[in-house]
């Protein structure tokens, strides 16, 4: 499609480089064209406003009244939240810099019941709110929604499945997010330009009237109409965002409205940013070039606009918090990286991204990662290791493996989903439990904690000691079963949710043509393998009761655990890595997606755990399991490097949804000064990078803290450490998950 | 070639420049009262690892070294009971471009031919020195560790002779110590000439649970941990900026 440079476009422009992304939706163009590498260090910074300090200030009263009634501050119980349903909502008019909240009121919770109305009515009743009838007459008896469409679907065998946990977490009664909109469209082309590009396109979906073309044009209306919508939402708030933005406040509102668009219609378990930082810096260099803002205005505008973004809330059940802690909304926004043409993508703006954890004090969103090479400028390394070691709110993916598989223009959706931006989307799968495969393999099939067959046509192990092979037999035929399952059960969800919740707006924000993957997952990893470890290399004697089911373990010797950097057992995990995924990949997909595979718990270690019985590794009935990749708490002894060696051994290609680590270091032990504790910080990530490990959470905090906040949470309002693949204000998890928090190893070899 | 080791640490960074893997080895002929690793004193018990098994572990944290400017450092115990360990495993760790460095007490120091044949050919081989000394006075020396000072002190001055840089470190142990102890200690500091670094060491008491599992009675029962004001008093007078 060709364009012509319009008029109306030409003080948007003026000043940037030309280029391609002038005649069609190219934003790396426009970005690899226009941006300033930055490599100094980070004294040009400016501290918060008096604004700034006011608005915050009025967000924590806030937050703390949130608490205070309980978790949530209000809900909608009778608008259905569109792009267009609420007026305009602010903190403070005067002083807000970036306006748009989701209702008209800050923290007000909106009703979106397209993902599933009993989800919808859940999350009302459980904060002592009620739906308004007609509301769920409607979506009801007249208007479907994406769960009831999953459940008329699903096979009993889906539904089995889904009751004893051996798949868990599957997004068939919410939102399954995960996909980023390209927001930095709406504030580059205004939003004209993009409905006229889809315009275009969709003249060009004509001819025979196949499945896949009807659904495409469908598709596309619902886009253009979303992206009408979205000019009517800048309205309410007083903007004409028809046209591109024409200075660095219009860039960032323009992209933000764009977002709030997404987050008004869509109640998605991750609702990412996407990698917006450089991309504004652009426009903040253009208007400090002509002198149109200063330093401390431009970091005032990112505050402003991170402070939108930590007051994006969702009405969610207690079930869902149990799996997804800490009220997370996975608004990760992606700093840093390296160009396909060597140079870096580290921008002035990606210092004020992450100064925004001293400006505004650290909180779990946005979720900030760091795109990280060895090759990024030193001067940021340095700042992004002061920043964790301070905030403990960062977490790193390795952009080394990363860009080779998605560009130079990728983002990270949710914890550790990398997709190229505008032109991938994500079918989040959830995951898999491969613990409790395990455990099926050795009872014939039959759950050990309900005692239902679950798994057809395995035989039950009967001898007093495992034998590896025999039980490895038996474990392949389970986890082909499962995998067939889980990608059938996953076709039906995505198929559903496309029908009945569909994501017009950040849809909208996507090429035509995208790759979409089939995003599955697993949990219980270093349970398995420790499992099998033990089984191999020492004996282990089954228990079993009255019926013959094994319900425990004895191990009789030791063997070699995972987190150790011992072959002989992170091979194993290797292994099934490998052998899993690939077995994953052999089914048909929904839409030809492309299959992939994550090892991410998020915070459902802790949910996964209770639902699982005793392991032939010496975890207990209940007793939680790692997070992500992670080692299990305790059994990483050969200090942290050997811990993160053996998961940086995980093979990546075989798990392109990512590969989550979360490493917790006290700060002593990083070092004796506060230059070597950054230093030694930075080396750990290049060192992790260069072992072709994936995705490190790091907290720098100690153990003590963690106990003195969960007896005196209100001294911690905004304590906030990283879990799996995200981060979380600690007081805001369960009791459980702070004591799992609490018992994950510390690095603290002094 | 083997010898007695007590554990591994993958990440130490706090013994020696950048990230260092660090062999803690097993015995120790000093009975210090501040003593963090007392599981670390007997001779007779620990791991015999050899040498090439310690190197194909060491060769796993390469990329790390690298990044940090780091390397292996071996602590204890006193890893000088094992010089014709140490001579070996440092030379595998230069073939492999890896920096060396030694944590120890001099406990087990002597001007002997026995002892000096080894430990000259080890200097070849080591690119730092940690040196702990712990008290100038040779009194309160037997008290706080069970042996005089003197060889300690005569290990010092021959490191310097050799010029083998080190860092020295001392243990701060409130109410062991008086003012002129650590005057004393930065005069004897001045007469070294291959001095690159001071380091205070705080005493602490994540130790002390190692002497109950160890059934031994914990001789520094009630002290505290210095205060800050403590400890920078101290860097003052030993000349630490």
């Amino acid at each position: 499609m060709a364009m012509m440079y319009q008029e109306y476009q030409k003080q948007g422009w003026e000043g940037f480089k030309q280029g391609n992304w002038q005649q069609k939706v190219d934003v790396r163009d426009f970005i690899q064209n226009n941006y300033h590498l930055y490599e100094g260090d980070e004294s040009f910074l400016a501290g918060a406003t008096e604004a700034t300090l006011e608005l915050w200030d009025q967000v924590m009263k806030l937050t703390k009244e949130e608490r205070e009634r309980g978790g949530v501050y209000d809900l909608d119980t009778k608008v259905v939240s569109t792009i267009t349903s609420h007026d305009a909502g602010y903190l403070n008019q005067e002083k807000e810099k970036i306006v748009g909240v989701q209702t008209e009121v800050p923290l007000k919770r909106s009703m979106q019941p397209l993902g599933g109305i009993k989800m919808s009515k859940a999350a009302l009743e459980s904060y002592g709110y009620e739906l308004d009838n007609e509301i769920e007459q409607i979506f009801t008896d007249y208007r479907k929604t994406h769960n009831q469409g999953v459940f008329d679907a699903y096979t009993p065998e889906m539904r089995l499945a889904r009751k004893v946990g051996i798949i868990t977490g599957l997004p068939d009664a919410y939102g399954r997010g995960r996909i980023i909109g390209d927001y930095r469209r709406v504030a580059l082309y205004g939003v004209d330009f993009l409905i006229k590009s889809k315009q275009e396109e969709m003249a060009g979906m004509s001819g025979a009237m196949t499945e896949d073309k009807i659904r495409l044009r469908e598709e596309t209306t619902e886009q253009i109409r979303a992206l009408q919508e979205l000019k009517e939402l800048g309205n309410i708030y007083g903007f004409d965002i028809s046209a591109p933005a024409e200075n660095a406040v219009e860039a960032i509102q323009w992209l933000y409205l764009g977002y709030l668009a997404a987050v008004k219609e869509q109640n998605g378990a991750a609702m990412s940013l996407g990698r917006v930082s450089t991309f504004l810096d652009i426009y903040i260099e253009r208007d400090l070039e002509k002198g149109t803002l200063t330093e401390e205005e431009a970091q005032e505008l990112v505050d402003h606009f991170v402070m939108k973004l930590r007051l994006v809330k969702f009405a969610r059940t207690p079930e869902y918090n149990d799996l997804f802690s800490g009220d997370p909304t996975w608004v990760t926004e992606s700093i840093g990286g390296m160009g396909l043409d060597g140079r870096p993508l580290v921008t002035k703006n990606s210092f004020r991204f992450l100064h925004t954890l001293t400006n505004l004090g650290p909180a779990p969103e946005p979720n900030l990662t760091v795109l990280w090479s060895p090759e990024l400028p030193q001067a940021f390394k340095n700042y992004c290791a002061k920043t964790s070691i301070e905030s403990s709110s960062i977490q790193y993916e390795n952009d080394e493996l990363m860009r080779p598989e998605y560009g130079d223009d990728y983002g990270i959706a949710c914890c550790v989903s990398a997709m190229s931006i505008g032109k991938q989307m994500q079918f989040f799968g959830a995951r898999a439990n491969l613990a409790k495969a395990l455990l099926y393999a050795i009872n014939g099939g039959v759950d050990e904690k309900t005692n239902i067959k679950v798994t057809p046509g395995i035989e039950p192990i009967t001898s007093e000691y495992l034998d590896y092979n025999e039980v490895m037999k038996n474990y392949d035929a389970v986890m082909e079963w499962l995998a067939e399952l889980y990608i059938n059960t996953l076709n039906i969800i995505h198929y559903m949710h496309d029908k009945y919740s569909y994501e017009r707006i950040e849809m909208a924000l996507h090429d035509k043509d995208i790759l979409r993957t089939m995003a599955t997952g697993i949990a219980g990893l270093s349970v398995a393998a420790d499992s099998l470890s033990a089984i191999k290399h020492a004996k282990v004697r089954v228990i079993r009761d009255e019926n013959g089911l094994a319900v425990d373990y004895e191990v009789e010797g030791e063997y070699p655990q995972y987190g150790n950097d011992d072959d002989r057992v992170d091979q194993i995990a290797k292994d099934l890595v490998i052998k899993f995924s690939k077995m994953l990949k052999q089914h048909e997909t929904y839409r030809n997606s492309v299959t992939t595979m994550s090892i991410l718990t998020i915070t459902s270690n802790v949910v996964y755990g209770k639902k699982t019985g005793n392991t032939p590794d010496g975890r207990k009935d209940g007793e939680p399991f790692a997070p992500g990749a992670n080692p299990l708490h305790g059994r990483d002894k050969k200090g942290a490097l050997a811990s993160l060696n053996s998961v940086a051994k995980m093979p990546y290609e075989y798990a392109l949804d990512g590969i989550s680590n979360t490493f917790t270091i006290v700060a002593k032990a990083l070092g004796k000064e506060e230059e070597s504790q950054k230093a030694n910080l930075a080396a750990i990530l290049d060192g992790y990078a260069d072992q072709q490990g994936h995705h490190l959470n790091i907290n720098v905090l100690d153990r003590a803290t963690l106990l003195d906040a969960m007896e005196k949470p209100e001294e911690y309002p905004q304590l906030t450490i990283r879990v799996s693949g995200y981060a979380v204000n600690f007081i805001k998890l369960t009791r459980d998950q702070q004591i799992d928090v609490i018992n994950r190893t510390f690095h603290e070899s002094m | 070639m083997d010898g007695r080791i007590h554990s591994i640490e993958t990440a130490g960074m706090v013994d020696g420049p950048g990230i260092r893997y660090v062999i803690f080895t097993q015995g120790c002929l000093l009975r210090c009262q501040f003593c963090h690793n007392p599981d670390t004193w007997d001779r007779k018990t620990g791991e015999m690892r050899s040498v090439a098994s310690l190197i194909e572990d060491i060769k796993k944290y390469i990329p790390y070294m690298k990044r940090s400017g780091g390397g292996v450092t071996v602590s204890g115990g006193e890893p000088l009971l094992q010089t014709e360990f140490l001579l070996e495993l440092f030379k595998e760790c230069k073939k492999l471009g890896i920096h060396t460095t030694i944590d120890s007490s001099g406990g087990c120091y002597s001007q002997g031919t026995g002892f000096q044949k080894t430990f000259k050919e080890l200097l070849k081989y080591t690119d730092l020195v940690l040196v702990d000394l712990k008290q100038m006075d040779d009194a309160k020396h037997r008290v706080l560790t069970g042996v005089s000072n003197k060889h300690i002190f005569q290990f010092a001055k021959q490191l310097s002779e050799e010029n083998v840089p080190v860092w020295i470190r001392h243990v701060l142990v409130p109410g062991r110590y008086e003012e002129k102890d650590l005057t004393d200690l930065a005069a004897f500091i001045e007469t070294l000439t291959n001095v690159e670094k001071v380091e205070i060491l705080p005493y602490h008491k994540m130790g002390v649970y190692k002497w109950e599992e160890l059934g031994l009675d914990y001789p520094l029962e009630g002290v505290n941990t210095p205060s800050e004001e403590e400890v920078n008093r101290a860097k003052e007078l030993l000349n630490i900026n």
